[in-house]
C-alpha cells in the first residue's frame, strides 16, 4: 500500500449546534419536557445492568441527542432491556424507560 | 439609652434594614453613603429571585422607613478609616461615634478581565447587571436593535478562577443566572437559551424549583462546562467554545448574545479600611467576623460590626437578617458601655 503513510483524517469530535439539526431533539424535548431536568449525576448509568456489562451509557446517550447528535442513538438505545431500574433511582423521576422508547422511535432512521 | 451614635458604612439594603432597627431600638445612627443615591446593588436591579419580586417593593419601604424616622444619610461620603468611637471621611473630617457598622457591601466582578470573553471589545456581550438594567428598561436587544434569537449564560465569571484571584463562589450568581434565564424566556419565548455552568449551586428555598423550572417549563438547555473563549462573527453574532463534559466532547455554538453572570469581589478600600481599624480581611479580600458561629456579625475588634456582603457573598435575605442581627448586637454593646 505505497499511498498509505500510516495517517488518517478524523473525524472532527466537536458537538457543532450549528450544523446540527435539532427538530428531532426538540420534538423529543416537546414530547418529554422532564427529559431536560436531567442532572447528570449518573445514577441511570451506574444502575444500568448493559451499562455494566457494555459500553452502553444512557445518560451520555440521551445527553447526545438533546445537542443534536443522533448517529448511533438508535443502535446504543437497542441495548437497552427495558429492566427500568434506571427509572427507579433518578433523582429527577424522569421516565427513563420512556425515554429510551422515545428515543428508538423518533430516531429510528439514523 | 442616652442617644448613642452609631456609624453605618453604607446605605445598601444592610445599611439601611439596620438603620432603622437601630432607631427604633432608641440609638441614634449615621448612614454614610459613597453614592449620590441610598439602595446598593439591589437598586439596580430587576426582578429578585426566587419568587421575581420586583427589587423596587424591597428598596422602597426601607428608604421610605429611612425618612419616616428621620435619620441621617451623609450621601457622596467616602469612609476613609474607622476606629470603634470615630470615622474618619474624605477630607480628613471627623465623626464621633459609640460604634461602628460595616455594610460596605461588595464590588461586581470586572468582566473585561476576563478578556477571552470579550466584554467591552465585542458588541453583544453583557454582564448580568447590563442584563438587569436592560429590563429595567423594558426590553432585550442586541446593538443593532434586533431581537435575540439564541443566548448564551455563562457562570462563574470572575469566581472560582484561580486566574482572576477569585477563589470563592459567589454564591448567588447561579440562581441569578437561572432567574434570567426564565426572565429571557418570557420575553422572549421563541429564543433559545443556553446555561454553562460548572456546577449549579441552587442552596435557598425555592432556588431548586426554579431551576427545574428552567429546565421543564421553559426547555433552557445547560450545558455542564466552562465556555474557554468568544469570538466575533459577522451581524455581531459570536462564536464560543465550550467542552459539553457530560459527553466528553468538545462543543461549539454561534450565539447572539452572552450573558456573563459576573461574581461579587472585596471592595478595594476593604484593605485600608481594615489597617485603619486595626482588624485583618480574609483570604478572598472580604471582611470576616470574629467566628463564623455565635460572633458572626462582629469583627475582631470590639465596636466594630458587620453585616451584609461586605463579609461574604450572599443573598438580599440573608443580608437583611444580618442587619437585623448585628442591630441587635450593637444595642447590647451600647447598652453594656452605658453601664461600664
Amino acid at each position: 500500500m505505497a499511498s498509505n503513510f500510516g495517517f488518517s483524517i478524523s473525524k472532527p469530535r466537536v458537538i457543532d449546534i450549528d450544523r446540527n439539526n435539532l427538530r428531532k431533539s426538540n420534538e423529543i424535548l416537546r414530547e418529554m419536557p422532564e427529559l431536560q431536568s436531567c442532572i447528570g449525576c449518573g445514577s441511570c448509568t451506574a444502575s444500568c445492568t448493559a451499562g455494566n456489562l457494555t459500553s452502553y451509557n444512557f445518560r451520555k446517550v440521551h445527553t447526545l441527542v438533546r445537542r443534536g447528535e443522533y448517529v448511533g442513538a438508535y443502535e446504543e438505545m437497542n441495548k437497552c432491556m427495558l429492566c427500568g431500574k434506571c427509572r427507579l433511582v433518578c433523582p429527577r423521576g424522569i421516565n427513563t424507560r420512556k425515554v429510551a422508547m422515545l428515543i428508538k422511535r423518533k430516531l429510528g432512521d439514523f | 439609652m442616652t442617644e448613642k451614635r452609631v456609624a453605618i458604612i453604607g446605605g445598601g439594603v444592610a445599611g439601611m434594614q439596620m438603620a432603622i432597627h437601630l432607631k427604633e431600638r432608641g440609638a441614634n445612627p449615621v448612614i454614610i453613603e459613597r453614592e449620590p443615591t441610598l439602595g446598593g446593588k439591589v437598586a439596580g436591579w430587576y426582578v429578585l429571585f426566587p419568587t421575581f419580586t420586583p427589587a423596587e417593593q424591597v428598596v422602597a419601604p426601607l428608604k421610605q422607613r429611612i425618612a419616616e424616622l428621620g435619620i441621617e444619610v451623609m450621601l457622596d461620603t467616602t469612609v476613609t478609616a474607622i476606629a470603634p468611637t470615630c470615622v474618619t471621611l474624605q477630607h480628613g473630617q471627623l465623626l464621633r461615634c459609640d460604634a461602628v457598622a460595616l455594610c460596605s457591601g461588595s464590588t461586581l466582578f470586572d468582566a473585561r478581565i476576563k478578556e477571552e470573553y470579550g466584554y467591552g471589545i465585542y458588541d453583544n456581550v453583557y454582564t448580568s447587571a447590563d442584563l438587569e438594567q436592560m429590563m429595567r428598561e423594558g426590553e432585550v436587544r442586541m446593538a443593532n436593535g434586533e431581537r435575540p434569537e439564541r443566548i448564551a449564560i455563562l457562570h462563574c465569571v470572575g469566581s472560582r478562577d484561580e486566574k482572576v484571584c477569585q477563589r470563592h463562589c459567589s454564591k448567588v450568581c447561579c440562581v441569578t443566572g437561572v432567574k434570567q434565564a426564565i426572565e429571557l424566556k418570557r420575553m422572549m419565548p421563541q429564543a433559545e437559551v443556553f446555561n454553562f455552568y460548572m456546577d449549579i449551586r441552587m442552596f435557598g428555598p425555592g432556588y431548586e424549583e426554579m431551576y427545574r423550572e428552567a429546565q421543564v417549563a421553559h426547555n433552557v438547555h445547560f450545558v455542564r462546562g466552562r465556555i474557554s473563549e468568544a469570538s466575533p462573527l459577522s451581524e455581531g453574532r459570536l462564536q464560543i467554545k465550550a467542552e459539553d463534559t457530560l459527553t466528553g466532547r468538545p462543543l461549539r455554538m454561534s450565539v447572539d448574545m452572552l450573558v456573563l453572570l459576573i461574581g461579587m469581589r472585596g471592595n478595594d478600600d476593604n484593605l485600608p479600611l481594615a489597617t485603619s481599624a486595626g482588624i485583618t480581611l480574609a483570604e478572598n479580600g472580604f471582611f470576616h467576623p470574629r467566628n463564623h458561629f455565635l460572633d458572626n456579625v462582629e469583627s475582631e475588634r470590639k465596636g466594630i460590626f458587620m453585616a451584609g456582603t461586605c463579609s461574604s457573598p450572599k443573598s438580599i435575605g440573608e443580608t437583611l437578617c444580618e442587619a437585623t442581627t448585628a442591630a441587635e448586637r450593637i444595642i447590647n454593646y451600647l447598652n453594656r458601655s452605658n453601664k461600664a
